[in-house]
Parts: C-alpha cells; structure tokens; sequence
C-alpha cells in the first residue's frame, strides 16, 4: 500500500481535484472502453502530463492507428487523426515532416505498432523524428476480442491460442533502443504518477521517445487468464511484475526473474530528422518551414 | 471544479467544511470495482452496478481513487 491511512481527525488541507474538461472533447465521455480498461487511467496520466508543459492544446497532434487504444485521439481536444490500423507511425511521420513545431503523440497498442505496424516502428525509431510513442501494451488484441499479439508471453490464452501461447514476445523497449529510439522507458497504469511523470519527460525530449505502458485488457486477456477482476491483473501484472530501475540495479538476476523494469531506462542526444531534414532543404538552396 | 457536463446526473456527497465530498459521477461510472479495491481506508463500496460511498468519515481525501478510475467519474475534494 503505498498511501498510509491517516487517522480521521488530522483533516487533510483541501485538494483541488485534476481538472480534465479542458482536454476533453464535449459530448464525448463516457468513453467506449470497458469496465476497468486500463486505457482511461493512461489517458488521464498523459493529460497531467500535457498539462504540466503550459502548452496550448493546439500545440499537440494525437496520431493513432486502429484499435481500442488508438481510440484515444477521439476523446481528447488536440490535433487529432484516426487513421489506418498498423499505419499511426506513417501518418505520424508525414505530419511531423508538414509541421515539424507540433509536438506529436502516437496512441498506439502492441498490435497496432508491434505486429502490423512492426516495420514504420523500427525505422521510426532509428530515423529519431521527433515524437512520443505510447504503446498501450495489454499483451493482447483487444478491440478484434483477444488475439495474442507480439507481447503476449509464453503460455498465455487468447482466443488464438486456447492451450497457451508458443511464441516468444518482444521486449518493446529492447526493440526501441536497438532500433534508434533517443528516449525508452517503461510505465504502467498501476503507477499513474510514474508513468505521468515519464510521458512530461518523453513530450519535453527531442527526437523519438517510446514508453512501453503495461496496461489491462480485463475483457479478453484477464477473462482468459483467469484474474477475476481488473484490479487483480493491476496487482499482478503492474505493480508485482514490474520493478523500478533503481531498486532493480543493486538486485541479482534471479531476483529479477519475471520482472520488467520501470522507469526511463536509456536516453540519448542524437540528430533529430526533422532539424536534419530542415538543415538539408537550406543547403539545396530551399526555403524550410 | 467540474466533472460532468450533465450535472444534473452528479450524486454528491456534500456534508459541509469538515468531511471530504465525494463527487461520483454515474453516467461515466461503469462499476469496475477498481477505485474501491485500491482505497486504502474502505470508504467506497458497490451498490448495484455503481459504486457508492459507505464510510465518508474514514475518507482521508488520497485521491487515489480518482487517479486509477479509468472512467472520469470520481473525484475527492
Ligand atoms: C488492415 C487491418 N487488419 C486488421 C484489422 C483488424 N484489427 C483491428 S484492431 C486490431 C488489433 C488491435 O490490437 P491492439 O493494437 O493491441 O489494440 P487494443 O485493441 O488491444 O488496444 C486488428 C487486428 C484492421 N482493422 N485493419
Ligand atoms: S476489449 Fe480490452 S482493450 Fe478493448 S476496451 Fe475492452 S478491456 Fe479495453
Ligand atoms: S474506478 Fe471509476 S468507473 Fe470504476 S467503479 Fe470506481 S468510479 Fe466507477
Ligand atoms: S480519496 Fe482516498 S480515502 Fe477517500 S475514497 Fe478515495 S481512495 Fe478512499
């Protein structure tokens, strides 16, 4: 528990709760996701996060492909596009290039950018174009009713696998450092502090930032693997499955057996392809935006 | 301070300076259990598909149930 009960007499100065109507769009909420989809709390912890940088809604773009998790841009009052699924990154790519001072933000899940969209991720990232990737990884397909995806683990039920899962998963942050990402980090919704405090770092870092965010799919992956509620896969999955890279640092391996680190695990100046891009419109004698 | 667009659907908890309002708002809420799974002093409970509030006194206002309802549909002040 990490919030001590104070005795009921020590009255707490009053709290001035989020307020989060300016970042959503009227009429929109309540949103399609189910009961206990870990999808609304990482919306939320990205709007403090948006929050926290003083920019005006206008100055963000919120890209995303097809999915449950690529619904996001829908709710939300920025620049938005829904586009093609696997395709976020490509449409992502293009707006960037036709605007390169929007901050853009990709919504996009383990299927949506890892198996369909698996190539535009890899040389998104080692292109180094200025963007935040959230990969809203549920380890499944949430929106097609529970396909395993690239992240599922070995021995998981999907609907695609009903005696358990014999494929290997990737490590999205492995992937996105090898692959050329500046910024690699991992949160889940357990931690909405974290994982808000990541998201202000990934918006405020200049080239490709991708935060692998462990996240609940109660309806399909937590039915088949039998959690009986979404606060029990939050417990399991986010909070005992995943250890801070701090305290992981001084533990031996075996202690870490089945435990993905937290936190902003690589960062690194690198050129920026659109300040590149820019630099080489000049030198060929052309006007750049 | 605002929640919901259709207030009129806001249960409110408003019992004065010195106990904490819970604002739950029931259009949003989808009864997933989470916010009264995760309070650390058992003031939420469920009563039929939504949740409700049963202790207030012991509310000590962590807002934690805010930060982890997916939903946009409590809020603690
Ligand atoms: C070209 C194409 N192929 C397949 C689909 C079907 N499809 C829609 S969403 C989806 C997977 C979504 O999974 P994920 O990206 O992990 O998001 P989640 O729903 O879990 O948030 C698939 C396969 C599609 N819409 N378009
Ligand atoms: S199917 Fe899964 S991922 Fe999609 S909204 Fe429902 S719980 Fe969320
Ligand atoms: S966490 Fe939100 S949606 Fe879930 S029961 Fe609590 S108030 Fe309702
Ligand atoms: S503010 Fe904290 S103590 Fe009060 S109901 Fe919410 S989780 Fe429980």
């Amino acid at each position: 528990m990490e919030t001590a009960a104070t005795p009921k007499k020590t009255k707490k100065a009053k709290q001035t709760p989020f307020d989060y109507s300016k970042y959503i769009r009227g009429g929109k909420l309540p949103h399609i996701w189910c009961p206990g989809c870990g999808h609304g709390i990482v919306l939320k912890s990205l709007l403090r996060a948006i929050d926290t940088t003083g920019r005006s809604n206008n100055d963000f773009a919120l890209v995303s492909g097809i999915g449950c998790s690529s619904r996001t841009p829908g709710y939300v009052d920025f620049n938005t596009l829904h586009t093609l699924h696997g395709r976020a990154l490509a449409y992502a790519t293009g707006l960037k290039m036709a605007k390169p001072n929007l901050k853009v933000i990709v919504t996009t899940g383990d299927g949506d950018a890892l198996a369909i969209g698996g190539n535009h991720f890899i040389h998104t990232c080692r292109r180094n174009i200025d963007m935040v990737i959230m990969v809203y990884n549920n380890y499944i397909y949430g929106m097609t009713s529970g396909q395993f995806s690239p992240t599922t683990a070995q021995g998981m039920i999907a609907t695609t696998s009903r005696y358990g899962n014999i494929e290997s998963p990737f490590d999205v942050c492995k992937m996105a450092e090898a692959s050329g990402a500046t910024f690699v980090a991992r949160g889940t919704a357990y931690h909405y502090g974290e994982l808000e405090k990541i998201l202000y770092e990934a918006i405020m870092h200049k080239g490709t930032a991708v935060i692998d965010i462990i996240d609940s799919c109660p309806t399909y992956y937590g039915r088949f693997n039998k959690f009986k509620t979404p606060s029990e896969m939050m417990e399991k999955i986010e909070k005992e499955g995943t250890i801070p890279l701090k305290q992981a640092a001084g533990l031996p391996p075996e202690k870490l057996q089945g435990k993905l680190i937290r936190g902003i695990i690589y960062k690194k100046e690198r050129p920026e392809y659109t300040s590149e891009y820019a630099k080489l419109v000049e030198k060929a004698g052309g006007k750049s935006k | 301070m605002k929640i919901a667009e259709d207030l009129s659907r806001v249960e409110e908890t408003e019992k004065g300076d010195d106990l904490p309002n819970i604002v739950i708002n029931e259009t949003y809420c989808k009864g997933c259990g989470i916010c009264i799974d995760f309070c650390p002093t058992d003031v939420l409970e469920m009563r039929g598909n939504l949740v409700a509030v049963k202790n207030l006194e012991a509310c000590t206002k962590c807002q934690l149930c805010d930060l982890r309802c997916p939903d946009f549909a409590i809020q603690v002040f």
